[in-house]
């Protein structure tokens, strides 16, 4: 495989082996072996999520943190998957890298189409070869994700020397470079330094360093911001933007903060109780959502142009226990527009005005009774 | 690691400060006083321990009778021109006797904890990974090994396995060594197994397996160093343990036979002659204590020194 030129000097390595020898055991894998090889675009969409569902064993009973969700992800693009917190966005995304820790978790069914591989179907090893090589991880807390014995470098390095199987001064130039894309100044001489000297948005900077260490396929970036302040989260957003679109990097963007998906994706997922309520493209969903939990999170965004000291408005109620949920539409006990209807049944992802818009809700299908 | 192949144009002055977890370490462990007290006596011992025959003024083994029968039968006391610490009832000298003893004492240290790590390890590394049944099988398995009497089950190792050709190696005094170790492991594993516990759910072991990082690799290379300060601790305070045993079993008569010469071995011989002669017991007494409170002091150090929570507090 090859890293190509216009991303600066590595000079080409050319892998002929598998790293660490990786034993191909399925007929996914052998797919995959072949398309580690090159970056070309090998299905009609980058990533292809078919009623996934994913559950938690606990003393409670079984969680469906995720259930039976389906998106496309076309290369290239970037998708927001926002909700609140245990609305499943994270599970969904450990579960497209496999990395649901099991037990007590378990992909239970569903299809993940990667660049046209089933990765469900893989094996584990095989799945390690596409980790970090395909499908970059931005973790949430820049503090804890480093290793603090290892210098910044090998960490870096680890993942270019793991896939692309170049050698160590080979692997060096290249963290270099990423250090230096990744906006860290004297990059050469900070690659030995170790965690722990530097501050959070730095440390963010190094974790996008590795995520992007192989120029994989697709980004998944995990609330990258919530544990920096403000001001280095602009940053660090531009940055991700800067580099995914520089890359051809499609991006899984995570957040509760709708003003970053709004400035951030090409089209947003509204995620609830382990479904996806809402989907549509950017302007749609904040111009004209069509669901009332959309609706709840938008109006509970505080707003410039509001009265000094006005409460800030929040949407009524917890989501509900994800232990066996019942045939209801699950947020019709929060729903200030709830009929009877929306007690007794769930509505489908159906269409509404706009590109790829589906909302779940009766209430705004045609002849529903919301306005 | 990069510094050393490309850009130095920064004074070496600033780049010494901006040093690692190891040089922080390192600064600790020099200002605690005591720990860089133990530390040199354990260099003395580490340098006894591979050039002690060369620089022993005499034999350990060659006998000055004359010497002893001119001085009415007795062994000369400490001192005495030519032997500094004395001889023994034979007319061996004492200081030499020591400094072959600190051989075996130091390659006891060594060569127990090197069969510690090897056994503790990767069983306490392999049940907190794999957890589940694998950890319970293997952590009761520790259990009783722990269970069984020390004692007994070296005793019981060497004798069975005199005649392999483990026993016979240096003169069947490695068959106990190794043997002190079988039994010496299982704290180290207990060790392993709750540091590896707590530091597999952290959020870089998740980092590492997100960019395709193999179980094997994450152990070796994300968990262990980690790890490596509470390891490094617990060896350096199990050699006291150690030695003790050695001078234990060879007082029993068990290890290193005559006319090689042990601490414990040297204690057994002095005791004899404890009321007439009580140096014969009290210096080589005192040099265990010595090089067991230095490993001690020095254990001690590195502890405070590799732990991150007492950062700031020295």
């Amino acid at each position: 495989m090859t890293v190509s030129d216009d991303r600066g000097g590595v000079g080409s390595p050319t892998v002929t082996e598998l790293p660490n020898a990786v034993t191909i055991a399925t007929e996914e894998g052998r797919l995959l072996a072949e398309r580690l090889a090159d970056s070309g675009r090998h299905a009609r969409r980058l990533l292809e999520v078919r009623n996934l569902s994913t559950q938690f064993v606990t003393d409670q009973g079984v969680v469906h943190a995720v259930d039976d969700v389906s998106f496309e992800l076309d290369y290239g693009e970037t998708l927001g998957l926002v909700g609140e917190s245990g609305c499943g966005k994270s599970v969904t995304a450990l579960s497209l890298t496999r990395l649901v820790a099991t037990p007590p978790g378990r992909i239970v069914s569903g299809e993940i189409i990667f660049d046209g591989i089933d990765i469900l179907k893989l094996s584990e090893e095989e799945m390690r070869l596409l980790r970090g090589r395909k499908i970059g991880f931005i973790f949430q807390d820049p503090m804890t994700s480093l290793n603090p014995t290892l210098p910044i470098g090998f960490q870096i390095a680890e993942s270019a020397r793991l896939h692309l199987g170049l050698s160590r001064k080979a692997a060096d130039d290249r963290t270099a470079e990423l250090l230096a894309k990744v906006g860290i100044p004297r990059a050469r001489e900070r690659m030995g330094d170790y965690p722990h000297q530097f501050s959070g948005g730095m440390r963010q900077r190094v974790m996008i360093a590795i995520a992007l260490a192989c120029d994989p396929m697709l980004l998944l970036a995990d609330e990258p911001t919530t544990a920096l302040d403000v001001t280095i989260q602009a940053q660090i957003l531009d940055l991700i933007r800067s580099l995914s679109a520089e890359f051809g990097t499609a991006v899984i963007l995570i957040t509760h903060d709708l003003g970053i998906a709004a400035g951030m994706c090409n089209r947003i997922n509204v995620m609830y109780a382990g479904r996806i309520v809402e989907t549509g493209m950017v302007d749609d969903i904040f111009e004209q959502p069509k669901m009332p939990y959309a609706w709840g999170l938008l109006d509970s965004l505080p707003r410039l142009d509001e009265e000094r000291g006005a409460r800030l408005r929040t949407i009524e109620g917890l989501p509900p226990d994800l232990v066996n949920p019942g045939p209801e539409c699950r947020f019709s006990p929060r729903c200030k527009y709830v009929h009877d209807r929306c007690r007794v049944e769930e509505p489908e992802l159906s269409a509404r005005e706009g590109e790829g818009h589906l909302a779940r809700c009766f209430g705004t299908e045609p002849g529903g009774w919301i306005k | 690691m990069a510094n050393r192949t490309g850009a130095l144009e920064q004074p070496a002055a600033a780049r010494a400060h901006s040093a690692s977890l190891w040089g922080d370490a390192w600064r600790r462990l020099i200002r605690n006083r005591l720990a860089v007290v133990g530390g040199v006596i354990v260099l003395i011992l580490l340098f006894l321990l591979f050039f002690g025959p060369l620089i022993a003024p005499h034999e350990y083994w060659h006998q000055y009778l004359k010497e002893v029968v001119a001085n009415g039968n007795r062994p000369l006391p400490p001192l005495s021109p030519n032997f500094i610490l004395g001889t023994d009832n034979l007319g061996r000298d004492l200081l030499s006797r020591l400094m072959d003893g600190a051989q075996i004492s130091m390659t006891v240290a060594l060569v127990v904890q090197a069969v510690v790590l090897l056994i503790g390890l990767p069983v306490g590394a392999a049940a907190a990974w794999y957890g589940g049944r694998v950890d319970s099988l293997l952590m009761r398995f520790t259990d009783v090994i722990y269970a069984f009497p020390d004692l007994i089950f070296i005793i019981l190792l060497t004798v069975s396995l005199r005649d392999t050709a483990i026993g016979e190696a240096m003169n069947g005094v490695l068959l106990v060594f190794v043997a002190i170790g079988v039994v010496g492991w299982v704290g180290m594993a207990r060790l392993v197994r709750g540091q590896l516990l707590s530091l597999k759910e952290t959020e870089f072991v998740e980092a590492a397996r997100a960019i395709g990082v193999s179980d094997f690799r994450i152990v070796t290379r994300h968990l262990l160093p980690n790890a490596l300060g509470p390891m490094i601790v617990s060896v350096t305070l199990g050699i006291p343990g150690a030695i003790l045993a050695e001078a234990t079993l060879a007082y029993l008569g068990i290890g290193a036979q005559p006319p090689k010469a042990s601490w414990g071995i040297l204690v057994a011989d002095g005791q004899q002659f404890v009321r007439s002669e009580p140096f014969l017991v009290v210096i080589p007494a005192v040099a265990i204590a010595l090089a067991l409170l230095s490993f001690t002091f020095l254990g001690d150090g590195l502890r405070d020194a590799l732990d991150p929570k007492l950062k700031g507090k020295q």
